[in-house]
């Protein structure tokens, strides 16, 4: 009972594709993955797209509509401008598999350069305390649900094949400053610098703050302000204030 | 004969959620060479979507809290039914299992002194959820995915390569256990991405793959709950127990259409929200059946102070176990008394303040407000009952997570027993943590008895499942030309409408002659295009796991002639303490077909039954079973 609109979605794979163009039905309250889904069920059945919860929690259903990086899931219908052909492409930095599903393994290369998180010795599990204002940093990077849209808007990665193996992108990047912030990690007594590797090891000097990536986040993490700029700071403070290093070192022990 | 890649581990887990994941890490700080084999991405799994929290009686927020009162409360809300043993398993290791997660890095909401904060649920006693806002799930699943990825990191400095000892196949589905003799000897699988056939070689096999709810039409299930591991449990020779028993949570969204179904969670009416009809009354006080009674406040007043004072005062009756507050909601609608869509209302908005709203609960005030245009901290939201959870599984040993084939393991959603009838809120990932743990350990000691007498795969076995996997694209001698999405679709109406929240025994009859034609039609199912990354085809493959399991569902919902949890029937609405001590097992027959055979329950152990009061034991137990004590 809907009404008709038209879709243009790009079918492909690695070696190459095009548009597809479908007159769809959409109903009140809809989201674009919901047509994905009809165009899938009545039209073309081995159209490929991923998705798992349909609730924005899951992070899977990461794509372009009409070239702005959205979760198809929580891109509502009626918040595109009627009447016009609504383009669904791949996230653009990374390798197509097909049709809509990109190979997003470098994000999970990425993420096991971090160092992991290292517990702090002689607390027995039960024994962490910590206080709420302390947890709530480094809580606030771990809404991510790995969407990888940042990563996917980040114009250091975006048509930069060549800046891929040195720089981690804001959603890893997010990460060691999570770490960093975590008021238990105990990464710096076993001579682990989290501030350096991020500069060193993950190319936080890469990113010259522009905060795309924080645009684009559907969980509204300030990824730039919270992680990547006082991150930015401590790495300044560190690389030339040997003053400031000595000092945060005895303040923590 | 086409040529298979063929990998050797000593366990593979089929399931990359919170069961699996820690089922994993178990084996692989046991020694064993593990993979983790996931249908979707690395940290998607439906174990992301969990909400409210983690339950374990660490007792921070109120130190009355210990494991008897967790044990007593699960058998509680399962109306007895339970696996006393896992049941009481859960409660006394659930503390630890959460604590060691803050050792891998998770970091929960905390009280004032520091310590994991814990929140009030449906059916416990006493606030008892660890959690993180009302993404819980998302904390349980990246901390135990980036506690591998540490694991790998050790690996890595140790043998030069991460993938050393535990490897994850993401994106990579298993469509086949393989038996050497009676042992379990493997698994064959595809990948999404390009439909190439992979088998694993492993002694030992740990199913961790979730729930079924993807057979009904309303559920907040994603698209992976097909019921894979129930199914591949039942064709290895595996026996499931409990099926008739589905999760209806009572508070699903209602509006939009494209949204029916998702999850609105329980912690709305923990964290103070109240349930109210079209004529704005809170119902829920009228619907406090006899076995609660006593236990749950009596009016709006004493229902109100409880959040202030909950040592002096009975809890609200929006804190019932789910499967009371569904069948309530439901009754409700039905007499005309719902919303325009429908539903019912929840509210919250005239209950807290807009800031404590969005600090508690944001991602239900994100969800309505991104899906639904309803601002939560301003308006009531229209809610009703939603498939959700599966209390029926794998029929395991509660030690140690083995099912009753050798080398076979499961453990969180498709594993059985735990919840009994009805499962509490917030049981699950505390489940997921318990028994993923046990099963890891339990396929280790399997493997170490095994010494070299090691299973095999034999090359025909490979290539007979590998064919049949392929079917659908139309050289299996298909007739017709079913389209698996039509075939889905009637299924999910099936099960829905015949299956559901209400039952009786003409509608399951029913059901059960419509599952029969739509499994011939299963048959005739063709897919098109090609086998990379291909939903015709996974669906194609998945729908015969979730007719199977439909069709164990409803067999054993004929049979059990009582309303218990999550099974109510119309025209046997009451408990009868006679059915509490019986299951039904399913088995797969010869022809394909499922048997539902009676089996009596081990008799609840003595010191465990003490921690009741015998009246209470009454209103569920026959005299017989209580016989003799005092
Ligand atoms: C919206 C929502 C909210 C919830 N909130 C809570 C809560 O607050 N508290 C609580 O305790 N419980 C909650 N639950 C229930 C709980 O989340 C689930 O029961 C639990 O996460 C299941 O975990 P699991 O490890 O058993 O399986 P899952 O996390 O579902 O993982 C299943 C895994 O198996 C894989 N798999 C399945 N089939 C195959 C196959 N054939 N081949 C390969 N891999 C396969 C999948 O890819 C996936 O990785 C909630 C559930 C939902 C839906
Ligand atoms: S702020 Fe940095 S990380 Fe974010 S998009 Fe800009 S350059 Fe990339
Ligand atoms: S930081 Fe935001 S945009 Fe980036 S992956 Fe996480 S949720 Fe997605
Ligand atoms: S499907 Fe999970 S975020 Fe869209």
């Amino acid at each position: 009972m809907g009404n008709q609109e038209h879709f243009r979605v790009w079918r492909g794979d690695d070696e190459g594709g095009d548009f597809a163009d479908y007159d769809v039905e959409v109903n009140e309250g809809e989201v674009v993955l919901d047509i994905i889904h009809r165009i899938q069920a009545t039209q073309a059945p081995d159209l490929a797209v991923r998705w798992n919860c349909k609730a924005g929690k899951c992070g899977s259903c990461s794509a372009e509509i009409n070239g702005r990086p959205r979760l198809l899931c929580m891109t509502r219908m009626s918040t595109l401008p009627p009447g016009e052909p609504i383009v669904v492409t791949p996230m653009r930095t990374f390798p197509v598999i097909r049709d809509l599903v990109t190979d997003v393994s470098f994000n999970y290369d990425k993420a096991r350069e971090v160092r992991a998180f290292v517990p702090p010795e002689g607390v027995e599990p039960g024994d962490y305390r910590m206080q709420q204002v302390d947890v709530e940093r480094s809580q606030e990077f771990r809404k991510c649900i790995e969407c990888f849209l940042c990563q996917d808007t980040c114009h250091v990665l975006r048509d930069h094949e060549e800046n891929k193996p040195a720089f981690a992108g804001p959603r890893f990047l997010m990460r060691v400053a999570e770490l960093d912030m975590h008021p238990l990690d105990a990464a710096e007594e076993q001579g682990v610098n989290r501030k350096e590797a991020a500069q060193d090891e993950h190319g936080l000097g890469f990113c010259n703050i522009t905060k795309c990536c924080t645009e684009v986040c559907p969980e509204h993490i300030k990824i730039t302000d919270n992680a990547l700029i006082p991150l930015k700071e401590r790495v300044v403070d560190l690389k030339f204030d040997p003053m400031i290093r000595r000092k945060k070192r005895a303040s923590r022990s | 004969m086409t040529e298979i890649e063929r990998l050797s581990y000593d366990v593979i887990v089929i399931g990359a959620g919170g069961a699996g994941l820690r089922a994993a890490i178990e084996a692989r700080e046991q020694g064993k060479k593990t993979a983790i084999i996931s249908k979707s991405l690395f940290g998607k799994a439906h174990t992301v979507m969990a909400e409210g929290g983690c339950a374990a009686s660490m007792g921070n927020v109120n130190d009355k809290d210990n494991w008897m009162v967790h044990f007593g409360d699960t058998m509680r809300g399962g109306k007895f039914l339970n696996n006393w043993r896992m049941a009481e398993l859960h409660a006394k290791e659930a503390p630890d299992r959460v604590w060691e997660l803050e050792t891998y890095g998770a970091l929960f909401d905390r009280t004032p002194d520091g310590k994991i904060s814990q929140r009030n649920f449906g059916g416990h006693t006493y606030p008892r959820l660890a959690h993180v806002g009302d993404r819980t799930g998302l904390e349980l699943i990246r901390t135990l995915q980036q506690k591998i990825v540490s694991l790998q990191q050790e690996d890595l400095a140790e043998t030069g390569d991460l993938d050393a000892r535990i490897k994850v196949f993401a994106e990579c589905t298993v469509t086949d256990l393989t038996k050497d003799g009676d042992r379990i000897s493997g698994a064959l699988a595809y990948w999404r991405e390009s439909g190439r056939h992979l088998v694993f070689e492993a002694p030992a096999v740990i199913l961790a793959t979730g729930g079924i709810g993807k057979s009904f039409k309303v559920t907040s299930n994603s698209w992976e709950y097909t019921g894979d591991g129930h199914a591949l449990a039942l064709r290895a020779g595996a026996s499931l127990i409990n099926m008739e028993f589905i999760q209806f949570h009572p508070t699903g969204m209602v509006w939009p259409p494209s949204v029916k179904g998702i999850l609105v969670t329980e912690s709305v009416r923990g964290d103070g929200g109240v349930l109210t009809n079209s004529e704005g009354k809170r119902f829920m006080f009228d619907y406090i059946p006899d076995v609660f009674k006593g236990q749950y406040a009596t009016t709006e007043e004493e229902a109100d102070r409880w959040y202030t004072d909950a040592d002096n005062n009975k809890r609200p009756p929006e804190l019932l176990p789910r499967d009371e507050v569904a069948r309530a909601i439901n009754s409700e609608v039905k007499a005309g008394r719902g919303t325009p869509h429908g539903g019912v209302y929840l509210d919250v908005s005239s209950r807290l303040k807009p800031e404590v709203i969005i600090k508690k609960l944001p991602s239900m005030h994100h969800q309505f407000k991104e899906l639904a245009d309803v601002d939560i901290t301003k308006e009531p939201m229209e809610v009703g009952p939603t498939c959700h959870y599966v209390m029926g599984g794998v029929e395991v040993d509660p030690d140690t997570g083995a099912a009753s084939v050798a080398g076979l393991f499961a453990a969180g959603e498709c594993s059985g027993g735990m919840h009994g009838s009805n499962r509490l809120g917030g049981n699950s990932l505390s489940d997921l943590l318990v028994f993923g743990r046990r099963s890891g350990a339990g396929a280790a000691a399997y493997i170490d008895s095994l010494g070299d007498q090691r299973p095999s795969i034999s090359d025909d076995d490979v290539q007979i499942a590998a064919r049949r996997s392929v079917a659908a694209f139309g050289d299996g001698g298909q007739e017709g030309s079913e389209n698996p999405y039509t075939l889905h679709q009637e299924l999910q109406q099936t099960m829905n409408d015949l299956v559901g929240i209400i039952r009786k025994q003409e509608e399951i009859q029913e059901a059960l002659d419509r599952l029969e034609g739509l499994k011939a039609r299963g048959e005739q199912v063709v897919v098109e295009g090609h086998r990379q990354f291909n939903p015709g085809w996974h669906l194609a493959l998945d729908l015969r796991n979730m007719l199977l399991v439909s069709e164990c569902v409803a067999k054993a919902a004929i049979l059990r002639t009582e309303s218990r949890g999550g099974h109510t029937r119309d025209d046997y609405p009451t408990m009868d303490a006679e059915w509490r001590h019986v299951l039904l097992v399913c088995t797969l027959a010869d022809d394909g077909t499922v048997d539902v055979e009676r089996k009596e329950q081990i008799p609840v152990r003595e010191d465990l039954l003490d921690l009741f009061e015998s009246d209470e034991l009454g209103k569920y137990f026959t005299s017989a079973e209580l016989s003799g004590r005092n």
